[in-house]
């Protein structure tokens, strides 16, 4: 139904249930206010948004005053105004004076407010209250509490979207403190947006404080470098340097929120681990030299070792955090050498699904498409750590009644209600998977395509499979973790069958921002190696684009190997690494996303582009440009390009608007064999990747690094586990995995199955270890 | 951390709300805690918390909020006198005096042995009886004139 009001005069129509403020937000009216939020549940209690309503008896708050029909609202009639006025007496009356050293300062709603409500001078004549600091971890500052309005903004944010309330208000009326839990900080993924939730300065960034007034910062457009959302971002620069990340609202893909690796990872790129001139190896020394002799080192390089070897002893070898148009270019210059073994896919172990894809693999469909499905099947994810956005927006859907199941390797807490879930051993997840399409099959009564072996069918796995099948919409997607799973084709070939038998959509989580656009333009040429077969089988020479071997390889230690052995690593960087000055011979300093234009391609296949935001610190240059000297000086024709631009619209007929064509999650299934057979022996390795280690630039941010995600990483085990292996938490032991042997220490784990030893990989601490997935030994007699 | 008996008792608390509602019964869990372990320590409130499945920190909203949760250690009988209008007219401030007095502390104060705290407390809706004074939350005490101040302090030591 909808109801006829008017404000201020103007009238107009409304749905039923819309709130006074929903309405005046439709006719573009400002009613004046700290505690509301779009994103939040209405709590009402900073009562500026008073309004006059016609036969009210008084003013009525808009944010919480659900619109009758006929109601005559008045936002600025004497009365409102005089109400707002007094509420902004009351809310100044305790905040500090402190507004020229204050952070929020030029760019606070108290402050623009007070310019319009508060009075001139206060008639407070008495001390005002004192509030003392809290300490709400490494990225948000509680430093002064006495700023506060008690919105309560935050504490919703981190009940109601992060769902789980990590703040609160504790005491009563003048007394009223926002804290965390005694002696806890935040920890939350995603606790960065309650500085930009906070209406006054009470909350700010740890990070950035007191470094910039907001008004000498420039603000730029840019695209998050991370995870494969691609959440929307302002960069703010002042004299060419990133001072502050803030979410670009954009409803479709970040909503209104970053996620703290996107908020805090620019510290990274202001650090002294930057690399700044070309580097060369001379007998064994590494000493700094100019790019001509560089570029000219790489170039005569790859030209002797093609000439000696041949192309097909040469991997290219590319992160997919770099740019579309790095991507781009870096593979025509492999085409124009000959190279055709170039991958991104370093962290992956399972190829054999090459063979059967038809095309580039993506999430298959939108964000928000998978936010609205009724039924989810995450697979092998630790989907909070992975994609912080998404669980937050998965977080919201459940609570809109979509379903959420797991087929998980540790049963993490999400922070949200499932529906159904099966947590395995990595070992078992392919039964796992198995036994859901069994049920599937059984419930819509028809074979499976896929030759299974019998599973026996787990509750837990027909409750999915029903989910699924009975959903309107549903989706099944795979996590990092499935990727990078020693059976990723058979779990791939399983989900398409899910697919099939549901109805539900399925695809991947992007793991990096630009997964996408590199499955698209970076996977080798019919005959080239792949990422594992390049790490795995020593080349000759290698060309690593923003790749750290000893944090982006599924096998670390085999990858470290085997680069050993190359007469030559050729390193593109925006980092010195200790691995890379280690094992490579020449380090091309390149910028990083701020420093560059490009693309990333998400993982709904959207390309979303930006520019540099600051000038290449020292002697770096953009990758593209490098490639491009590098083409020309390998006499291929096509390197002539003299913007991003430029090489975008050499690969224009492969976009359609702003998506990319050729995504395609289907795979040729012809007598295709399921094996779902549990066969582990000893421990299982479970080496997830920690949520601030994925990047180049994560692993780099200080204050990031400082945080509870960020802690090292420690040998997690079921407490029966733990009985078995007669261990005690907190006990340091040895763990070997091939040659290498690495002290951790002993923590007990309850979320884990038994028999899963939990050891991240991609940390300096574990970076010497082996596969990700595989027989981990705990070394005894030590 | 909490007795079997009082874990019962949160048990029976929380099975008078819906299963989707535990949060309901936060304050009769932390009053429960509070009567076996006499105040309200931070381990306390999380272990509350936990029980019951809410974040720590709602419970502490909670426990922060109420007069009655005491959030550091109190006496072994914790006393609160009513200085309100009704009473003060029947002599509640009297009450008051005679009991700082005979305990030699003040409000908000704990005995050097540890036996009594004394508070200050808000209207507990028993006027008629005036003055009344409450013992450790849950005794009620009315007519508490000077005499019957000395037989129950007489009482309770």
């Amino acid at each position: 139904m909808a109801l006829e009001i008017e404000i201020d005069g103007k009238k107009l129509t409304v749905p039923d249930g819309s709130t006074i403020m929903d309405a005046a937000h439709q006719v573009g009216t400002y009613i004046p206010h700290f505690c509301y939020h779009k994103k939040l549940s209405i709590a009402a209690n900073c009562r500026m948004c008073l309004v006059e309503v016609e036969k009210a008896p008084k003013p009525l708050p808009a944010c919480a005053t659900p619109v009758t029909d006929g109601m005559k609202v008045f936002t600025h009639s004497d009365l409102a105004v005089k109400a707002q006025k007094g509420v902004m007496e009351f809310l100044l009356i305790n905040h500090p004076l402190d507004c020229p050293i204050c952070d929020q300062g030029g760019e606070c709603q108290l402050q623009d407010l007070a310019v319009g409500y508060g009075g001139g001078d206060s008639r407070y004549q008495e001390e005002k209250r004192s509030v003392p600091e809290k300490n709400m971890g490494p990225l948000v500052s509680a430093e002064e509490m006495a700023r506060c309005i008690h919105c309560t903004r935050c504490v919703r944010f981190t009940e109601e979207i992060g769902g789980f309330q990590e703040i609160g208000m504790a005491h009563r009326g003048e007394f009223s403190e926002i804290l965390p839990f005694l002696g806890k900080t935040v920890d939350s993924e995603i606790s960065g947006n309650v500085i930009d939730l906070c209406p006054v300065g009470a909350l700010t960034s740890k990070p950035f404080r007191y470094s910039a007034r907001t008004w000498e910062l420039s603000r730029r457009k840019s695209v998050s470098p991370h995870d494969g959302l691609g959440s929307n971002m302002v960069l703010q620069v002042k004299h060419n340097r990133v001072y502050r990340a803030l979410p670009l609202e954009n409803e479709s893909i970040n909503e209104c929120w970053l996620a703290d690796r996107d908020r805090f990872s620019y510290e990274a790129l202001n650090s002294d681990l930057r690399l700044t001139k070309p580097m060369v190896k001379q007998d064994g020394r590494w000493i700094e030299t100019d790019w001509a002799a560089a570029l000219d080192y790489v170039s005569h390089g790859l030209k002797d070792i093609i000439a000696r070897d041949g192309a097909d002893r040469v991997a290219f070898l590319a992160s997919p955090h770099s740019t579309t148009e790095e991507l781009f270019a870096l593979k025509k210059l492999a085409r124009a050498l000959g190279v055709k073994n170039t991958d991104y896919r370093t962290r992956r172990a399972d190829f054999r699904a090459d063979a059967l894809q038809n095309g580039a693999l993506w999430l298959g469909g939108d964000v928000v498409e998978l936010a609205a499905a009724k039924s989810v099947l995450v697979i092998g994810s630790t989907l909070r750590k992975e994609q912080p956005l998404i669980a937050a927006r998965l977080r919201q859907s459940v609570k809109k009644g979509t379903q959420l199941n797991l087929l998980a390797l540790a049963d993490d807490d999400l922070r949200t209600d499932t529906h159904a879930k099966l947590v395995v051993a990595p070992a078992a997840l392919v039964n796992a998977l198995a036994q859901v399409v069994a049920a599937a099959a059984e419930l819509k009564q028809e074979s499976c395509q896929l030759s299974l072996d019998a599973v026996s069918i787990s509750d837990e796995a027909r409750r999915i499979a029903a989910s699924l099948s009975e959903a309107e919409t549903g989706a099944i997607v795979l996590g990092n973790l499935a990727q990078h799973h020693p059976a990723f084709s058979e779990l791939l070939l399983l989900a398409q069958e899910l697919s099939r038998l549901t109805g539900a959509r399925f695809g991947l989580f992007g793991e990096a921002a630009n997964s996408v656009g590199a499955e698209v333009f970076f996977r080798p040429d019919q005959g080239g190696l792949n990422a594992a077969q390049m790490l795995a089988q020593p080349q000759a020479a290698y060309v690593l684009l923003n790749t750290e071997p000893d944090f982006d390889a599924h096998n670390p230690q085999l990858a470290k190997a085997t680069l050993g052995q190359a007469k030559m690593v050729a390193a593109l960087t925006a980092f010195r690494s200790p691995e890379l000055l280690a094992c490579a011979d020449v380090l091309l300093p390149i910028a990083p996303f701020t420093e560059t234009a490009g693309s990333f391609i998400n993982m709904e296949g959207r390309l979303q582009s930006f520019n540099g935001v600051v000038k290449p610190l020292g002697e770096t240059r953009p990758a593209w440009k490098v490639l491009r000297v590098l083409g020309n000086l390998a006499q291929a024709n096509g390197f002539d390009f003299s913007s991003v631009e430029e090489i975008r619209a050499e690969f224009a007929k492969q976009l359609n608007a702003d998506r990319v064509t050729g995504l395609d999650n289907t795979l040729k299934t012809d007598a295709a064999a399921v094996s779902t057979a549990v066969a582990a022996e000893g421990l299982q390795r479970l080496g997830e990747v920690p949520i601030y280690q994925a990047d180049a630039l994560c692993r780099r941010a200080t204050s990031l690094q400082q945080t509870a995600d960020a802690r090292a990483p420690i040998l997690g085990l079921h407490p029966d586990t733990l009985r078995e292996q007669q261990l005690q938490a907190g006990q340091t032991v040895t763990v070997r995995q091939g040659e290498a042997e690495v002290s951790l220490t002993v923590g007990e784990d309850a979320t884990l199955p038994s028999g899963v030893a939990r050891v991240p990989t991609a940390h300096p601490l574990t970076a010497s270890l082996g596969a990700m997935f595989g027989r981990i030994d705990i070394v005894r007699g030590k | 951390m909490l007795s079997q008996e009082s874990i019962e008792k949160i048990d029976r608390e929380l099975a008078k709300y819906p299963a989707d509602q535990r949060r309901s019964a936060v304050m009769g869990a932390l009053r429960i805690a509070q009567t076996e372990k006499g105040w309200l320590a931070t381990e306390t409130i999380e272990f509350v918390a936990n029980y019951i499945g809410i974040s720590p920190v709602a419970a502490y909203e909670v426990a922060t909020f109420y007069n009655m949760y005491d959030l550091s250690p109190v006496g072994k009988h914790k006393i609160t006198v009513c200085t309100n209008l009704p009473c003060a007219l029947s002599g509640g401030y009297d009450a008051a005096e005679y009991l700082k007095q005979k305990l030699g502390i003040d409000f908000g104060e704990t005995t050097s042995d540890g036996k009594f705290t004394l508070c200050e407390g808000e209207c507990m809706g028993a006027c008629g009886d005036a003055p009344v004074l409450l013992v450790n939350n849950h005794t009620m005490c009315s007519f508490m004139s000077r005499e019957a101040i000395d037989k129950k302090l007489a009482e309770l030591k």
